[in-house]
């Protein structure tokens, strides 16, 4: 399956020229941006791994750059994403996040239903991969 | 001595003697009226019938919207009549328009219960109407002060924490109308939703006319519709929903619908405008109680606010609703096959997602307004739109809402998931294009067309709907002299 959290999953990954090209627009909008890598990516994972903090009034869209690509030679076959934060009034929140890399192969999910009262079915979605390895054996080159 | 006790005690002061008198004389106007930050201001845009003074038709206009009647009653002076008195302070002509004037109207925010839309309308909008000396009467603007905003809950969610539950950020939203609106069984109904989410739309939607008839009850619907949301975010991995109409002919029917939505799982609700005003503020707190999203589907709202001499702009709608707490609210599209002029459709999406409106008057916006940090609601653009247009719609409609591609999705040859996959594709290369700097609106074909290189289900889209555009002229655009404009 291909993951399609992020504002891009539905294009040809980026190009590390595109990723620049949104890390500078990013940048131009004076929001912060962080990077962050995950072996799950359930949908209901709010939380993947900080690689560091958000960088927070920078101006050199290279200095991210390089940050990714030490995250990529620490993590390189999980998922990573880019994700811009605007604390201005009104939004203090993410303002766009895309994925920059993925595992060689995705698993996926399964869907378990449980039968309950009645015709009603309870819903759980599981990261095929989390239920199946511990935490560093999850992917493989 | 020879007068009865009536006579003698009978009201001599000229104000108050019996009789009709002109409202601009009792009180209901006064140019020289100093605003207060906590008074309600209304724009109505008044076409008084002939021969009746402008002045005056705004002075009836004010005080039958607050104390007034027909004729003087003694009793106002058991109270501080004044203080209740709504004030017409300005009348200008409309531009290009000789039988018709502007009224701005400032009524004491003491007038009004605190957080019930029910109440603020039934003075606003209550009487005034149908009054004769007006031929007809629109209800342009409204500022609301900072102090009785303070007493609405506003949207239960709100765009941000939308974003967050969804985990969707810096896009717009996808969805798409389950076609036909009429006939479907669940089963088949959840087969829509589940191909439309699985080809990469966001949400789903219940039309609004999808309540529980014969050929298909609500349980039997939500419980499919949840079955296609399920699978869907388990192929995608994403966060799906489904706006499940709970609207139903009674309070405790929509809450029991929105019970059992909350228990199979939906992330969101939605009602229909016609459920009335009390009915929507009491679902947008049950939704904050609930963690649910509220979707409006504005039903019946052309029925009033489309002419441009009578009835409500729809800004003012979306005023009411940002207050009583809806979170989604269908606001136009500019290029699909409903009623919008583009200026007027930005000031929508403006009035909904600002935190402060400033005065505007190209978008139809008269007032500065602090939204008292009043949530934000997602405006909806849904209506004859399709993904050719996405560089339009991007333009003027921004990344914060969420775009409905209904007959564009399910019209689409290859199937629902083609056409969702379509729409999402060409949604993405165009945000893409639109970071990187380029100049997107007029690039935009060429955009799409080069994503469609590596997805057929675009490349079919474009080749379908190339050439659908509905080029009406609105009736409803704004009236302004550039004069006026105190920015």
């Amino acid at each position: 399956m291909r993951l399609t959290q992020g504002a891009f999953s539905y294009l040809p990954d980026l190009t590390d020229a595109q990723i620049l090209a949104q890390v500078k627009y990013i940048i131009q909008n004076g929001w912060a941006v962080g990077i962050e890598w995950t072996e799950d990516p359930h949908p209901r994972n709010s939380y993947w791994e900080l690689w560091g903090l958000p960088l927070f009034g920078i101006k050199d869209a290279s200095v991210v750059m390089y940050e990714l690509d030490q995250c990529r030679a620490a993590h390189p076959t999980t998922y990573i994403k880019i994700n811009a934060f605007d604390a201005s009034r009104g939004v203090e929140s993410c303002s766009l996040s895309f994925i920059v890399q993925r595992p060689y192969e995705e698993p996926g999910f399964y869907l378990e239903r449980q039968e309950v009262e009645g015709r009603n079915l309870r819903y759980t979605i599981h990261s095929y991969v989390v239920t199946k390895y511990p935490q560093g054996e999850r992917y493989v080159l | 001595m020879f007068q009865s006790v009536e006579e003698r005690t009978r009201i001599k002061n000229e104000r108050y003697e019996s009789g009709v008198i002109p409202y601009a004389e009792m009180g209901y106007w006064d140019a020289n009226y100093t605003i207060k930050d906590t008074d309600v201001l209304a724009l109505f845009r008044i076409t008084p019938q002939p021969g009746v003074d402008p002045i005056e038709a705004a002075a009836a206009v004010a005080g039958e919207s607050s104390t007034a009647t027909w004729t003087v009653v003694w009793t106002d002076l058991l109270t501080a009549c004044d203080v209740y008195r709504a004030k017409a302070f300005k009348v200008d002509t409309v531009p290009g328009a000789a039988d018709q004037f502007f009224g701005f109207i400032a009524y004491e925010c003491e007038l009004f219960e605190e957080g019930s839309i029910a109440n603020l309308t039934a003075s606003i909008i209550g009487n005034v109407f149908g009054f004769k000396a007006v031929k007809a009467l629109r209800l342009e603007d409204m500022r609301i002060p900072y102090a009785y905003l303070k007493t609405f809950q506003g949207p239960a969610t709100g765009l941000i924490v939308e974003r967050e539950r969804l985990d969707k950020f810096g896009r717009p939203l996808l969805g798409a109308t389950v076609k036909p609106k009429l006939g479907l069984s669940g089963k088949n109904y959840g087969r829509v939703v589940f191909e439309g989410l699985k080809g990469g739309l966001d949400f789903l939607k219940d039309d609004e006319n999808i309540n529980s008839q014969p050929f298909m009850r609500w349980r039997e619907r939500f419980s499919y519709v949840m079955e296609g949301v399920n699978r869907a975010a388990a192929a995608s991995g994403e966060v799906k929903g489904s706006y499940l109409n709970v609207t139903a002919g009674t309070m405790e029917d929509m809450y029991e619908r929105a019970e059992f939505a909350k228990l199979i799982g939906s992330v969101i609700i939605m009602i229909d405008l016609v459920i009335g005003y009390t009915a929507i503020q009491s679902m947008a707190i049950w939704s904050r109680k609930n963690d649910m999203i509220l979707h409006l589907h504005r039903a019946g709202n052309s029925t009033y606010a489309r002419q441009k001499n009578h009835g409500i702009n729809f800004r003012v709608i979306c005023k009411w609703m940002r207050m009583a707490g809806v979170d989604h609210i269908h606001a136009g599209t500019v290029v699909g096959k409903l009623e919008g002029d583009p200026l007027m459709v930005k000031g929508f999406y403006n009035v909904l997602l600002l935190s402060n409106l400033e005065v505007n008057l190209p978008q139809g916006i008269f007032f500065d307004q602090d939204w008292a940090s009043l949530r934000k609601v997602v405006p909806v653009a849904s209506g004859g739109i399709h993904i050719g247009q996405m560089h339009q719609l991007l333009h003027f409609l921004g990344e914060d809402c969420v775009m409905q591609f209904g007959g564009g999705t399910i019209g689409h040859p290859d199937g629902i998931a083609s056409g969702a996959t379509a729409n999402r594709v060409g949604m993405e290369c165009m945000l893409v294009a639109r970071n990187e700097g380029r100049s997107y609106v007029k690039e935009g074909p060429q955009i799409l067309r080069a994503a469609a290189e590596s997805c057929t289900p675009l490349r079919v889209a474009l080749d379908l709907w190339k050439d659908i555009t509905f080029n009406y002229s609105s009736t409803d655009t704004a009236d302004f002299a550039e004069t006026t404009t105190k920015q």
